[in-house]
């Protein structure tokens, strides 16, 4: 057990270590989210509909764009110079390399959205002040959701032809789900209503990181031998 | 006999079976006192929505397979039931509205159970672009099974959830606590189809399959 999390968080130092030097990708992505989030603000008539009405959809929105975006790019650096071949052949288990894969994954949205959430509030005015610990809390539990699948079919659609529309296509029906569970949970607390009100969404959200972790770091090295 | 012509033979026999099914739907099977003609359809439609996730489960459960054995047989049956599985989807995707619009008065709505249907052909779909996404066929083969295998995964979430969000579509009748919902001649017809359904679905997919194994025999040469 040990070994395995030494071993992910070399893969993910790696890989997060990669990012921050360069920085195109994040930084990319960051802006991504910024042009998105002003999309969305021209995308809409304020005097008809409420922001605060809008307000779940447009956050969650814009991160499953930003997600994907960032979960494109996790396995495309291991092609250049068959890094990828490297990581496999050397003594590092499967299921570390998922799990090294899925923390940088992780680090690398959470990054987008730390950016992303103060120019939401900032934009669109939304007060996110009373709720702000719950919704870190929803948007934690979403991003692990879409980040265990998706770090699983980055894996896949980095050898299939047309990688990048791919990835989307075959992602976004797996995360409706917790983005539904994730827009309901919001609503809810951008709304004021109490905690309880939203438990049972959070139950839902904790169960579909839980079932499509096991799954993907399961089928993970199915995806990556040769 | 070769199987594509057996399996021509069995959509034969299940298309004239389903002919008999909708002579008696039609004329042996009682009007509902709510809906009139328009809940006929029904006879299409719920047998045509079982087999879809029935074909949908098949291909999970032959990805599960396949991971262990590695055998290509059960890679071109997945395909097949994957094929046809689209088939059964877009044929409720077709029915629910054709019956929606004069009882619900829309043709679509966004309800939860609408939506995962929505979700399964999509699914689908997703499924099929992978499998012409790939070249190598052991890769192929390998991914498809990972996807479907995660396929029928979500579908048991989305069946939990189904139950949590309000919904306009009729209650399931027949698999529920308690006795049946409907009158027995409507039952004796709906149990019918969806027998007949059941032969459509394996004629579908020797038919499929056989194509798959031609395809196959053909790449080696």
């Amino acid at each position: 057990m040990r070994e395995l999390l030494a071993q992910a968080w070399t893969v993910a130092r790696k890989d997060l270590l990669l990012e921050f030097r360069t920085r195109t990708a994040l930084l990319s992505a960051v802006v991504f989210t910024a042009l998105v989030l002003t999309v969305f603000n021209f995308g809409r008539d304020p005097t008809a509909v409420a922001t605060i009405d809008l307000a779940p959809s447009i956050l969650w929105v814009t991160f499953t764009f930003a997600a994907m975006l960032a979960l494109n790019r996790a396995f495309q650096l291991e092609l250049e110079n068959g890094a990828l071949e490297g990581l496999l052949v050397s003594p590092l288990s499967r299921h570390s390399l998922y799990l090294g894969k899925l923390l940088a994954n992780l680090g690398f949205v959470a990054v987008v959205e730390v950016v992303g959430l103060p120019l939401f509030v900032l934009f669109f005015n939304v007060p996110v002040g009373p709720v702000l610990l719950p919704l870190i809390g929803v948007i934690a539990l979403a991003t692990i959701g879409f980040v265990a699948v998706g770090t699983l079919f980055s894996a896949m659609v980095v050898r299939t032809r047309f990688a990048e529309l791919m990835l989307p296509v075959l992602l976004l029906p797996f995360l409706l789900l917790p983005l539904t569970y994730a827009v309901q949970a919001t609503a809810r607390l951008l709304a004021g209503r109490p905690l309880s009100e939203l438990s049972g969404w959070l139950k839902l959200l904790a169960a579909y990181d839980l079932v499509f972790l096991g799954v993907a770091s399961l089928l993970f090295p199915h995806t990556v031998d040769e | 006999m070769s199987l594509a012509a057996q399996g021509r033979r069995v959509v034969l026999a299940g298309l004239l079976l389903l002919g008999g099914v909708y002579v008696r739907a039609l004329a042996f099977t009682p009007v509902e006192r709510f809906q009139g003609p328009a809940q006929k359809i029904f006879y299409l439609h719920v047998p045509a929505a079982v087999t879809t996730e029935l074909a949908v489960i098949l291909v999970g459960l032959a990805g599960v397979f396949f991971l262990f054995l590695k055998d290509p047989r059960l890679d071109r049956f997945a395909e097949a039931s994957a094929e046809v599985g689209t088939v059964f989807a877009s044929v409720v995707l077709t029915t629910g509205p054709i019956w929606g619009k004069p009882i619900w008065g829309t043709w679509w709505t966004w309800d939860a159970r609408l939506t995962s249907t929505l979700f399964l052909f999509f699914l689908l779909i997703g499924y099929h672009l992978l499998r012409g996404a790939v070249a190598d066929a052991g890769l192929r083969a390998r991914y498809c099974a990972v996807l479907g295998i995660c396929a029928v995964v979500l579908v048991g979430f989305i069946h939990l959830s189904v139950y949590l969000f309000p919904t306009l579509h009729p209650q399931p009748i027949v698999l529920r606590p308690g006795a049946p919902g409907v009158p027995p001649e409507m039952l004796v017809t709906l149990l019918l189809s969806f027998g007949v359904f059941l032969v459509l679905y394996v004629g579908f997919v020797m038919q499929r399959y056989a194509i798959a194994q031609r395809r196959d025999a053909a790449s080696h040469v």
